[in-house]
């Protein structure tokens, strides 16, 4: 049902999309009947001359029922709807499947900054990417995004793949996904940052292994591949060394 | 027995702005809230006007660029909630019906009733100050998380800010001050044999809200003082690189948040369990029950809080215990509506103006309710989060409570408190004019909302995905049919103020209903009641068999019955 | 309405208890709610920061253990404040109020002096974690001493002339209320370690 509205592009956004769809229908249900009974019963019991209205505490056993049991199933449907949200929070924000890669992710006032590892597949080097608004994953690979913020509270969110993480000053918070369709889909900042907090735009770009090979080399400078970096130099660029307050 | 203290005509100057009668001093905040109302609505106009019609010139405003984007959403929020819902809800209707309603010449303590009116305005004119101070006022969110709020270079509304929080503070000194009126004067000056279960629901509720306020405002107080002091003193309570934490004001705001919105819904659904009893002529269906899901839901409302922060950087694990709680307190509020519900059952139901409006409460209100369970479960509350989907959802809860209750509050009160009966025909027009638009503004916005348009931008221009034309035609169909009900407020406006001279003289029951404020003149002259009341029954005593009449009013001695 | 002239509403008591001392558990109740958020969020950080330690050795335990002294003292003068309204001796009342009003204001010497010796050495509001909380916790208990004494004076001018006897208990709880919100800082900002 969600995806009618936002693609989905990511393992877990359908695990999301289909909790989505049994809320609705659980939910859906339940307001359909209560409304329906409450246009009844104003129609039903609309002042008609000469018929008293009737004398109801409401401790009435054989009416009180129609109170309990439905509220009975409501709980029911509760627990339904608990259980599977909890399975699938826990897998996305408590439980991080093991990396293939690992990216950063930098908020500040008002653009979001990545860096990646450069051709050497080795973040914290020399030939890293950094890029700004714009992040290249490849298809059908575990990331681990490490999630921090220059200045005020941002949150970093990626709608296809029903992403969603705030990004906190001081902080490093961690998370994960798994692209599983190639594209260009957008990125967000969903908290409230300051005036440019509509311009906090960016573009995830999902694709293949080989056009992703090949943008990595296009971006890459090999020579510095392998090298360590000195942190607090400038080839350092931002380190989490920096970040810690 | 009659009254022992004499209660002389005050004049002029000590009626209308000294006065410690709280009937004027529930004027003064319904008039207060009111005005506060035309502002909110008009912030509103404005930034739907940008959303609808993106960088037109706003007709009566001008080009709503980002900063003033974010001050207006701030603003509106703020001022629908602290100085609209709270004073009109719980301190009008709570200062004009709570003596009246219990039996009893006016508050326990006037003065300072008088005090907490004028502290409110008080706040309310600091807020309004803060349009006239370089930068403009506050454009942090109502929700003003630190470091953006805490630090003017980052919100670039550094007086705003400040006078902003102080704005809050006061209001909430204000409330404090009242909430000893309320409270004080239903559980001590009820009139002689009104027991626990014979106080009217909408006073019940306007205490129980009372008490929950003053529970939960206090670590906001604190956490105020604390981002006053980094606004304005350098401290860093919330500053990471100086030992603070942003999260801590969260908790602390969310503490108070959560509460506040049931502070708010239980004097609402107060207001509508009084006029469904009397306009059903029947009995509230579980009197009892309906109190004791209102004490659960009060007492539930301090374990929900984090449901707002489940993205937030807090524990993840907490999330769980957070997303339980709140569907927990889904359960007793969906039994407060059951109730509600089947006090229909065997009335014979009038649908004058006030019952419309207390029955759309309902039906508007179950939406909202619904769709909080797709963001108090964590999963999905992940994708929901600060989109336009919370946006819709708490408007369904919001306008049920802070309009739709309230107009349902107006229209049944209004010649109680006027002496003159309003429009029934204008009253109708308004009602359709207001209900329908109302869906059709937030019906768009949960579909876009779900299709990922994120809130507090002013454009979307920037953003592929939000940027399809589909979506762009909802947020214009919600702003068209905004513009279609503030429209109709102008009906509602005129018969307000027209009927107060023209309307025609109501008695003192125009609605037949049971409770003591319906036993005085319209309007109650200054000590309310020539001769203090007895209380024989509880409040909803209609469809009594073998009487003349369908009700029995509760300060009816027994003997009188059959009569 | 005249200033002196109670509604019906004030005199009765539907719960039996007198509807001033409502108001007063009322005002205690709110109050308990701001301190102990206050209180809440100073420990949770103190545990979180151990380093603060350092910082709040500066604290003069002595003139904190003075104070703590000098406000029982005046707690027990409310106290027989109180017993003198209960036996209708308005002006000995008043006097036992004018004695803990007396230790209120030793009690802001004290912290004056103390204070301004903290900032000759440079501990002031924005001196970090520790010195932040310790001025907002102490400031916010000092503004509700001042405020309490500001109070009582005014109760013991009615109680010098009988009037309004049943203010004394009540001012005398508000009183207990400030001295118990001391007994909570003294240990937390001066002793903890």
């Amino acid at each position: 049902m969600l995806e009618r509205y936002s693609t989905a592009a990511s393992t877990y956004a359908h695990w999301i999309d289909y909790q989505f769809l049994l809320i609705a229908v659980l939910v859906g249900f339940w307001l359909i009947v209560a409304e329906a009974v409450m246009f009844w019963l104003i129609f039903k019991f609309r002042a008609k001359d000469g018929r008293p209205t009737q004398y109801i505490t409401g401790e009435e056993s054989h009416l009180k029922r129609w109170i309990t049991i439905p509220h009975l199933l409501v709980i029911l449907c509760d627990i339904v709807i608990i259980v599977p949200a909890i399975m699938v929070w826990y897998n996305i924000k408590q439980v991080l499947p093991p990396p293939d890669e690992t990216v950063r992710v930098i908020g500040q006032q008002w653009a979001w900054s990545f860096q990646q590892a450069g051709a050497d597949g080795i973040l914290d080097t020399a030939d890293d990417i950094r890029t700004v608004g714009e992040l290249h994953v490849k298809v059908n690979t575990t990331y681990h995004f490490e999630l921090m913020s220059r200045d005020v509270v941002h949150s970093f969110a990626v709608p296809a793949f029903r992403l969603k993480q705030d990004a906190l000053p001081g902080r490093i918070i961690t998370g994960w996904f798994r692209p599983n369709r190639v594209g260009t889909y957008d990125i967000q900042c969903t908290q409230m940052c300051g005036i440019g907090h509509a311009l906090m735009a960016g573009r995830i770009i999902v694709e293949t292994q080989q056009d992703h090979a090949a943008w990595l080399l296009q971006n890459s400078s090999p020579a510095l591949a392998g090298q360590q970096v000195t942190p607090g130099t400038a080839a350092a660029g931002l380190t989490m060394a920096e970040m810690r307050p | 027995m009659s009254t022992e203290v004499q209660h002389a005509e005050p004049g002029i100057f000590h009626k209308y702005f000294f006065s410690t009668d709280h009937k004027m001093i529930a004027m003064q905040y319904l008039f207060t809230g009111m005005a506060m109302a035309l502002l909110g609505g008009f912030f509103a106009y404005a930034f739907r006007m940008q959303l609808g019609f993106p960088n037109q010139h706003v007709p009566g405003y001008g080009i709503v660029t980002p900063g003033k984007y974010n001050a207006l959403v701030t603003m509106h929020g703020s001022v629908m909630i602290f100085w609209v819902a709270m004073p009109v809800l719980i301190a009008a209707f709570g200062n004009f019906l709570i003596p009246l309603m219990v039996g009893c010449d006016d508050m326990a303590f006037p003065r300072i009733n008088r005090l907490s009116y004028q502290i409110f305005l008080l706040s309310a004119l600091v807020l309004l100050s803060s349009f006239l101070v370089k930068g403009g006022p506050f454009g942090g969110a109502w929700t003003a998380y630190p470091p953006l709020s805490a630090v003017g270079a980052y919100n670039l509304t550094p007086i705003g800010a400040t006078l902003w929080l102080l704005a809050v503070a006061l209001e909430f000194v204000a409330f404090l001050l009242g909430g000893i009126n309320f409270t004080v004067t239903t559980m001590n000056s009820r009139a002689p044999g009104m027991k626990m279960y014979d106080i009217p629901l909408v006073v019940w509720m306007i205490v129980l809200a009372s008490i929950i306020f003053m529970c939960s405002a206090g670590p906001l107080i604190a956490g105020a003082v604390m981002l006053l002091f980094d606004q304005t003193m350098s401290t860093g309570f919330f500053d990471p690189t100086r030992g603070g934490d942003p999260l801590l004001w969260q908790h602390l705001f969310w503490f108070f948040g959560h509460p506040e919105v049931y502070v708010v819904l239980l004097p609402a659904m107060g207001i509508v369990a009084e006029v469904v009893a009397v306009f059903a002529r029947k009995k509230i269906f579980g009197y009892k029950t309906v109190l004791y899901t209102t004490w659960a839901v009060g007492f539930l409302s301090f374990v929900v809080w984090a449901h707002h922060q489940f993205v937030a950087g807090i524990d993840p694990r907490m999330a769980n215990i957070f997303s339980i709680t709140t569907l927990l307190i889904s359960v007793p509020i969906t039994e407060m509506i059951f109730l509600y519900i089947a006090t229909l059952y065997g009335g014979s139901i009038h649908l004058d103006t006030p019952m419309l409006w207390a029955l759309g409460f309902i039906a508007e209100f179950m939406i909202g309710g619904v769709t909080g369970i797709f963001l108090g479960s964590s999963g999905t509350d992940i994708y929901l989060h600060d989109t336009y989907f919370v946006i819709a959802h708490f408007h369904y809860t919001f306008v049920p409570i802070a309009i739709i209750a309230v107009y349902a509050g107006i229209t049944f009160w209004y010649p109680k408190m006027f002496g003159r009966m309003l429009n029934e025909t204008l009253g109708k027009i308004h009602f359709w004019g207001t209900v329908i638009p109302f869906n059709v503004i937030f019906i768009p916005l949960f579909i876009t909302g779900t299709a990922g348009d994120q809130r507090r931008v002013y454009s979307y221009a920037q953003f592929a995905e939000q940027s399809r034309p589909a979506l762009q035609h909802l947020r214009t169909t919600s702003t068209i049919a905004l513009l279609v009900m503030l429209a109709f407020q102008f009906v509602f406006l005129f018969n307000f103020f027209w009927s107060l001279r023209n309307g025609p003289s109501a008695g003192p029951n125009p609605w037949r209903s049971a409770t003591l404020e319906w036993t005085v003149p319209s309007p109650p002259p200054h000590g309310n009641f020539a001769e203090l009341p007895t209380v024989y029954r509880g409040p909803y005593e209609y469809g009594l068999p073998g009487l003349a009449d369908d009700f029995l009013p509760q300060s009816v001695p027994d003997q009188a019955v059959g009569d | 309405m005249s200033a002196s002239a109670k509604p019906i509403a004030n005199t009765r008591s539907g719960t039996g208890i007198p509807t001033v001392r409502l108001i007063t558990w009322w005002v205690i109740a709110s109050e308990i709610v701001i301190f102990g958020g206050l209180l809440a969020t100073y420990v949770m950080h103190r545990l979180g920061h151990p380093e603060w330690t350092e910082a709040a050795s500066h604290t003069n335990t002595w003139a904190g253990a003075f104070n703590t002294f000098v406000l029982l003292t005046s707690s027990l003068c409310a106290v027989l404040a109180h017993q003198a309204a209960d036996a209708h001796d308005g002006p000995k009342a008043a006097k036992m109020l004018r004695l803990t009003v007396l230790g209120g204001l030793i009690f802001l010497t004290v912290k004056g002096f103390e204070w301004t010796k903290d900032i000759h050495e440079g501990f002031v509001l924005s001196s970090g974690g520790f010195w932040s909380f310790y001025y907002t916790l102490a400031g916010l208990h000092g503004l509700h001493v001042l405020a309490g004494m500001i109070i009582m004076l005014i109760v013991a001018a009615d109680a010098a002339k009988n009037q309004e006897l049943q203010r004394v208990e009540c001012i005398g709880l508000y009183w207990h209320f400030v001295d118990i919100v001391w007994i909570f800082l003294f240990p937390l900002l001066y002793i903890a370690r």
